[in-house]
This record gives C-alpha cells, structure tokens and sequence, in this order.
C-alpha cells in the first residue's frame, strides 16, 4: 500500500465506526424483537471492534503525532485516550439503558443509532486539527444529542429541554464560529497548528493581539457553552432533569470528554500564545461555577438536577488545570497541569457514569428513581449498590482513598505550582460547601429507613458493569498511578 | 511488614467482614462477630514486635518500609514509626480489640457493616500514625472520617443525623486547607512529599505563619481546641459506644500528633512566634472548658468536654518546647486514650440497660452493681488525675514543664486538677451513691463477664501506667529529644 493509504489508516477507528452505524441501522430495520437485543449487541460488537482499532493506531503510531488529509485530521495519543474512554461511556451507556428505555416503551433502533452517530462526531472532535472539522465534529455530536434529549416526545418537559438544549446549543455554536472567523481572518488559516505559528508572531504586535483577543473572547464563551461552566450554564440543569435518565446519563459523559479535547485543541494547540489573556477568562469562569455550582446544588431535590449542578462545579475545578500551565510566559509547569485537568476530566466522566447509571438500576417500570427521596434507605433494600453509590459519592465529594481525592489533588497542586495559592484556597472551600449535598445522598442511603421495600433488579451484564465502574474509582483511588502516566504522555505528545 | 501488616490486617478483616454480613442479620451475625474479633486479636499480635524490637537509643524512624507509590507526584507508600508514634499504633490496636467485644451482645442492626467500619478505620488510623509521606498520610487520615460518619450516622442517638454530618464537615475544612498547605510544600521542597524533607526545608517567616494556619485549622478541630470543639461532644453523644470510645481514644489524638510530627518541626519559628496563642487556647480550654463540664447534665457531653479540656493538656505541653512539656502531652495522650475509653465503656454499660444517659436518671447504682461501682470510681479517679493511675503522670509532667516557663502558666494549669475532681467524681456521686433512684435501677443488673473482661484489661492499664511509667516513657525520650533539639534551631 502507497504510503498516503498507510497513513489514512490512522482514520480506522472513525471509517469503521462510520460503516458500523449504518450497518447497525439497517440492521435494526429487519429486527422485530422489542427488546432489540440485536441492535444492541451490534452496537457493543462496533464499539467492541473501534476500541480495538484505536489501540491498534495507538500501537502502531508509538506515541507520535501524525497530522493526515491535508491538515484536518490529527492522530495523537490525547486522541487515542479520550477516544477510548468515550467507548467506554458510550458502551456503558448501552448497558445501563436498556432496561430503563424498554420499560418506557422509548427502546427504538434510532436511539442507538444517534448515539453511535453522536459518538462519530465525538471522535471527530478529538481527532480535529482543523477549525473545519472541529466544527464539522461537534455539529454532529450535537444535533444528535438534541434529538435524543427529544427521545421521549410525548414528554413536555423532555421537549421543553431539548428545545433549550437545541436554541443555546445553535447560539453556542454560533459565537464559537464567529471566535473562529475573527482568528481565521487574523492569521489566514483554518488549521489550527498553523494557526499557533501564525499567532506566536501576531501576539507580539499590539494592534493584532487585539484583533486575536476579540476571536478568543468568542471561543471560549462558545467552549465554556459546550464545557456548561457559569455564565454559559443554562442549559445543564434544564436538559439534565428534562431528558430521560438514560439520555442524561449520555449527555453527562462523553461529550464532557469531546469538549475537553476541544479546548485542548483551540487554546492549548492553537492559542497558547495568548495564554496569559484565555487563563484570565478561565479563572472568572472557573470561580464563578464552583460557586454557583456547588451553592445550587445544596438547594436541589431532584437528584438529577444536583448533579447537574455537581456538573457544573466540577468543570469549574477542571478550568483549574486548564489556567494553570502557563506562568508570565514560561511553559516549565504546562504539561504537569494540563495533564491534572485531562485526569480529572477522565475521572470525573467515571463518577458521572456511575451516578447515573445507580439511578438508572433503582429506576423500574413505573417508577423513576430522580428524586432525593427515592434513595431513602438503599442500604437496606440493596446494600451493593448503596455501597457503590457511596464510593460514587465520596469520589465526587474528593475523600480519599477515592480516584475523585487524586483528581483535585492533581488540579490543586497544579494550581499551586503556577502561584494561584488563592484560587487553591477558593477551590477547596467551595468544594468544602459540595461535599454537603453528596454527604446528602450518603445520608438518606445509610442513615434513613426506605420508603417501600422493593428491591431494584437489573440484569446480570448492568449488574457487573455497575460493579466495575464503581470499584473502578476504588481502584484508581488505590493505584493512581497508570492513569496518570497515561495522561501525562498523552499530553506531553500534543 | 509489621507496619503494612497491622495496617492491612484490619482492613481486609473490616472488608470480609463487610462482605460477610447480611442486614437482615440472623445466623450469620455470630460468625461475624468471630471473624472481626479475629481480625482485631491478629491486628493487635503484629503490632507486639513492633514494641519489643524497638530500639529505645535511636531517634529515627524503624521498620521503615518504603516504595514508590505514585510516580507522577513523588509519592511513596512510606511506613516507619519512632518513639512519638509507635505507641499510637500499638493503642489503637489494643482498643480496635475492646471495641469489638464491646459492641458484641449489643449491635444487632447490621452487624457486619458495623464492625467493618471499625476494623477498616483501625486499619487506616494505624496508617495515619505510622505513615513518612504527606499524601499517605492525608489519605489515612481523611479516609477515616468515611467509617466514622456512616459509624454515627447507622447506630448514633437520636440526632445522629446532624451529628454525623457536622463531625464531616468541620474536621473536612480544616484537612482541605492542610491539604494546600501541604501542595505548597511540595512545590517548594522541588517535588518532595517526604515529611522528613520538609523538616529540613528554610521558609521564610510570613510564609511559615501562613502555613501553620493551614495546619492548625486541620488539627485544631481534630484534638479538637477551644472555640473549634463544638462538634465533638455533640458527636461523642450521639454515637455508638464503640464510636464514642474510638472517637475519644485514637481520633482526638491525630490532631495532637499533627502538631508534634508537621507543624512543631517544619515551621519551628512560626510555632515560636505564636506560642502565645497556642498556650492561651488551651489555657481556656483547660479552665473555662473545665467550668463548662461541670454543669452537663447528660454524661457523655460530660466526658467528651473533660476530653476537650484533657486535651489542652496536650496542646499546653507542645507548646511550651521543653522536654517536660512534650513527653507529657504525649503520656496524657495514651492515659487519656485509656481513661476516655474506659468512661465511655462505663456509660455504654450503663445505657445498654437503661437507655438513658440523663445524670439524672440514676442514683444509687452501686447498691445494684457494685462491681460496676468500683471499675467506674477508679476510671473517675483517673480522669481527675489521681496519683497512682496514668492520668496523673502526663498532668504532673506538663505542669512540671510549666513551671519551667511561669509560675503562672502553671498555676492556671493546675486548675485542671480542682475542676478534673469537680465534675468527675461530684458526677460519680450523683449517678453511683444516694438511695436508689427509681425502679428501673433497683432492676440493674451488674456486670457480665464480657463487661467484666473489658474494663479489667483496661483497668490494668490504667494503673500499671500510673505505677510505673517508665516503659511508656522510655521509648519516647530519643525521639523527643531529637524533636526538640530540631525545633530549637531557626528555619528562616
């Protein structure tokens, strides 16, 4: 093979998945059974085939950095990582709504169908080196979502926030393409590693440093929209309680991993000469959702709408990371603190799969587990599961021996690494304030008496992946230290 | 070995345990109950040799254990106990042991949840007084508050609720300030989490200042100090008797031994400079504290105020940086391991019949339970610092080390004394002597041998430690010697 094919098979695991969807779909056509046991199991088997694809890239790529078609594509190890994980979401996501979708007469194949689709444009995302594809990515991602969000359409309160999810989504898009106009037309080039070249040379020119910060202005409000970090926030409460858990459980996972890689790439990869001006920004944002966010929560009886606003406070801690690689222009400390905001992010995409998913397995036919009540004595009627939500809970609360302590750790200590002693101290005591509403949850499982004494059933396979996601955080609290590796490499080869 | 043994022995017991145990409980709790007893009595044998092979003339660390924990931050899983901390360990221990025979005929609700958090938190607090690595450290000392807030929370009082969360809360604000604090050093030490590193890192003045408050709010709810003690007694009064007693016995002294192992010698100038403060926070803890517990009306508020003003003991030692000092606030750390541990075993005999644990309630309880009667009057005399029983050795040492440093200093310290034998014994009075107050005491039954097993071993300690101190206080001198020696020499 001729070396430019050798090379596009960097694109596998995207080709295959491309391929895999419309063949799940046709497959789901000719299927009858109402349980969709097929679609499912073929969109486990594609997702199954596009892990092993992309660690066959990983492999294969030894840890370099390939930019393919013309410039629009990058292969990278960040990429490889987070591609990973999102199949993961998306599998477990799979899992834990099977059931959930059956018993509300939602299961039909175009639920697997715009998830896969969603994931494609995920994957795009990451892999984006291109202001083009960046955004090809996440319009596909996003229209998707919005129509999942919209799944369950005799539900007002489901179309109500799909149509917020859709007008602030559109709105979001619309200020990150105008962000990327203005560098488009400060620089001359859409790709983004040009882009960087261009913007080392422009920053230093007052008039035309200007000119770049009115694009990035836009940018990161358009990121911080996708990101759900205060003021762009609106949208998370609303879209995570309307949504169907199952559905909310998808726009809480993989997608925060999408966005990430997003800001990677338009900040880091692209704009890390104006650094010293995006860190500012971040700095507000971040301030501002760990207040918000962790305040709200402790108002909150919907569970689903705590952990919306959980959501929203944890990527306030994320920025943390974010802001803190670039100290007076000197990058010593960049790969050290962008590393803890990767690891935090891959972190906390575990903690909110396993949330959901307990809700989703304490959910049946009838009855839908989203209130704080509905978990009123879980250990009682079902130890196991109380346990895993614990440790679920303690993780996002940040106790060790959890993987959520390493996470702040991590990002702290990046903080405090560039000189930001004070937005550490800030972070801890709001994060003090969140520890609150997770102690909440903790306390109506263990100390309180159930409501009825039924006992929730999922099948074996949500059974043992629900194990597995929860001891996961046990494990990673235990043995921090692969993980973190891993994200440090995958940074250090940006 | 012996160290990651007498870690991980009660954890992985507390996990099989756990593992073991049905809510519904039935057949399965008595096997439960044997297993964790297990656990406790083999968790207790491996930290024997870590008392007879310790070498008294060596200030540093032994059975040091030392590996590469987590690569990207510098962290080892690094184990060594000296003189300050190795009777910590072998107390904890010892109590774990207690505990689960105290509970034993009485936790009937999910037994094995129960004695799973207390052999997993033994396990941990053993971590936390035997760990070399700041961040090993952090994570023992703050994973133990997951075991004792589901501890209070599951078989507390009636305000259990409230009082499992407000315990959480306090001591988590002051561990996450420790924690940037300790970020910090770690950024300045060049990447080193080595506790023994920042002994010997220069920081300036106002730097060191800032840090000792990062570390004091940490450590000051933990002992816990005068005006940051509120939540303990409401947490020592709801909790389960073995909460009570582990709570009294091993938590309150992390606190006191974060002093002794971060803040006296990684910021020696900064505790100089604010003595001053320290000694007056536990003057009042001491004196006005002392006041406070002679009108509670309800006995395990009693004994956890007279915890609260034991502890300024400690604190008063620390701080007036003379050898006196120190080794006694040490004693009285292990005496009032003891003692607490002990009180709070008598009301828990008590409340297991009664269920009230109202002063008022009793009366005359000697005439029904004699042999109750005599182990509660000796524990009593303990508590007030009666000579011939542990309490009194820590008392007389620290005063003898204020003494050193004012004749004033001394005098308000030895109010303890007057205010000890105040609220201890007038509350003895009370519930144990007079005519029998009601029906339901001329009911009362007296000890069980269980009972009975319990507080003889702990009676034995107590006066074998009051007799002759000296096996407790021999291994301590090299360390404390070599702290002070440390804490002498200016860091700026």
């Amino acid at each position: 093979m001729s070396p430019v094919v050798l090379s596009h098979l960097r694109a596998l695991p995207e080709i295959w998945l491309l391929v895999a969807t419309c063949a799940v779909m046709l497959i789901d056509v000719y299927s009858k059974d109402e349980r969709r046991r097929v679609t499912f199991y073929a969109a486990q088997a594609a997702l199954i085939v596009s892990f092993l694809l992309t660690l066959y890239v990983l492999y294969e790529s030894e840890g370099t950095r390939q930019v393919i078609f013309s410039g629009l594509f990058v292969s990278d190890v960040m990429g490889h990582l987070l591609k990973l994980l999102c199949y993961v979401a998306v599998s477990g996501a799979l899992l834990y709504s099977q059931q959930y979708l059956a018993d509300r007469s939602l299961l039909r194949g175009e639920f697997v169908t715009l998830l896969l689709f969603s994931l494609l444009g995920m994957m795009v995302m990451i892999s984006a080196a291109s202001f083009l594809t960046l955004f090809l990515g996440l319009e596909l991602m996003s229209l998707c979502l919005y129509a999942l969000v919209a799944l369950n359409r005799d539900s007002a309160v489901s179309t109500e926030a799909a149509m917020k999810y859709f007008v602030l989504g559109a709105l979001s898009s619309g200020l990150l393409l105008y962000g990327m106009s203005m560098i488009y037309g400060a620089t001359g080039t859409l790709n983004i590693y040009e882009v960087a070249g261009h913007a080392a040379r422009l920053a230093a020119s007052p008039t035309d440093r200007t000119f770049l910060i009115f694009g990035l202005v836009f940018l990161v409000a358009g990121l911080a929209f996708k990101v759900g970090v205060v003021p762009f926030h609106m949208w998370i409460p609303d879209v995570y309680q309307g949504a169907p858990t199952a559905v909310t459980l998808i726009v809480g996972t993989a997608p925060k991993l999408a966005a990430f890689a997003m800001a990677v790439r338009l900040l880091v990869n692209g704009l890390i000469d104006l650094a010293q001006d995006w860190q500012q920004m971040l700095a507000l944002l971040a301030v501002l959702s760990m207040a918000l966010g962790n305040i709200t929560a402790i108002a909150q009886t919907n569970l689903k709408r705590m952990l919306a606003y959980s959501t929203i406070a944890h990527m306030g801690f994320m920025l943390l990371g974010l802001l803190s690689g670039v100290v007076d222009g000197n990058r010593l400390n960049a790969d050290t603190a962008y590393s803890a905001a990767l690891f935090y992010i891959v972190i906390y995409v575990l903690m909110s799969l396993g949330a959901f998913g307990v809700l989703l397995y304490c959910s049946r036919a009838g009855f839908e587990c989203e209130n704080l009540d509905d978990l009123k004595g879980l250990n009682r009627t079902n130890p196991w599961v109380a346990f895993l939500m614990l440790l679920l809970m303690f993780s996002l609360a940040g106790i060790p021996p959890t993987a959520g302590f390493y996470a702040k750790l991590a990002v702290l200590s990046a903080a405090v690494d560039a000189g930001q002693v004070w937005l550490a101290v800030v972070a801890v005591i709001f994060s003090l304030i969140g520890a609150f509403y997770y102690l909440r949850v903790v306390k109506l499982m263990y100390f309180d008496d159930p409501k009825e004494a039924t006992r929730a059933a999922g099948s074996t396979g949500f059974r043992v992946a629900l194990s597995a996601n929860g001891l996961a955080l046990l494990v990673f609290g235990i043995m921090p230290q692969p993980l973190m590796a891993l994200c440090f490499v995958a940074i250090r080869t940006l | 070995m012996l160290l990651s043994l007498s870690i991980w022995i009660p954890i992985l017991a507390g996990a099989a345990v756990l593992a073991m145990g049905r809510i519904e409980g039935g057949s399965r709790d008595a096997l439960v109950r044997w297993v964790a007893l297990a656990g406790a009595v083999l968790g207790f044998l491996v930290t024997i040799p870590l008392y007879t092979g310790f070498d008294v003339q060596d200030a540093g660390f032994q059975f040091v254990e030392r590996h590469l924990w987590i690569e990207r931050f510098n962290v080892w899983y690094h184990l060594g106990v000296d003189g300050i901390s190795l009777l910590f360990v072998l107390l904890n221990s010892f109590v774990t042991i207690l505990v689960v025979i105290a509970g034993w005929s009485v936790i009937e609700s999910r037994v094995g949840q129960y004695y799973g958090a207390f052999l997993v938190m033994s396990g941990l607090l053993n971590g936390v007084f035997a760990a070399l690595d700041a961040v090993l450290f952090y994570v023992f000392f703050e994973g133990t508050l997951i075991p004792m807030f589901i501890i209070i929370g599951i078989w507390g009082g009636p305000n259990r609720v409230y009082a499992a969360v407000k315990f959480f809360l306090y001591t988590l604000l002051g561990s996450l300030l420790m924690l940037v604090a300790m970020l910090y050093l770690y950024n300045k030490s060049g990447g080193s989490f080595a506790i023994a590193d920042w002994h010997r890192l220069p920081i300036p003045l106002g730097v060191q200042i800032a840090l000792f408050f990062g570390f004091l709010f940490a450590f000051a709810v933990k002992v816990p100090m005068w005006p940051v003690h509120t939540w303990l007694p409401d947490a020592h009064t709801e909790a389960p008797t073995g909460g009570s007693v582990v709570l009294a016995a091993i938590l309150l002294k992390l606190g006191a031994y974060g002093f002794v192992r971060f803040t006296l010698p990684i910021l020696p100038d900064a505790s100089r400079e604010l003595a001053w403060l320290m000694i007056a926070l536990s003057l009042v803890a001491i004196a006005y504290i002392g006041l406070v517990t002679l009108v509670q009306t309800d006995m395990k508020r009693l004994i956890a105020y007279s915890s609260v003003s034991h502890m300024g003991f400690v604190t008063l030692g620390f701080f007036i940086f003379n050898a006196y000092g120190v080794e006694g606030g040490l004693v009285q750390m292990i005496s009032h391991g003891f003692v607490s541990a002990a009180m709070f075993l008598c009301v828990g005999v008590l409340y297991d019949r009664m269920h009230t644990r109202m002063i008022g309630d009793y009366g005359g309880v000697a005439n029904t339970m004699p042999k109750f009667a005599a182990f509660m009057m000796l524990f009593a005399m303990a508590n007030a610092g009666l000579p011939a029983t542990s309490g009194f050795v820590g008392e007389f040492l620290v005063i003898m080390g204020a003494m050193k440093v004012s004749f004033w200093l001394a005098l308000v310290a030895a109010t303890t004394l007057i205010w000890g034998a105040a609220y201890t014994l007038w509350m003895y009075k009370r519930v144990i002597f007079g005519a029998v107050a009601n029906s339901a005491v001329s009911a009362l039954k007296d000890l069980n041998p269980r009972e009975f097993a319990v507080l003889s071993a702990l009676a034995a300690a107590v006066l074998f430690m009051g007799i002759y101190p000296l096996p407790f206080t021999e291994v301590m001198h090299a360390s404390v010697n070599e702290l002070l020696r440390h804490i002498a020499v200016s860091k700026l």
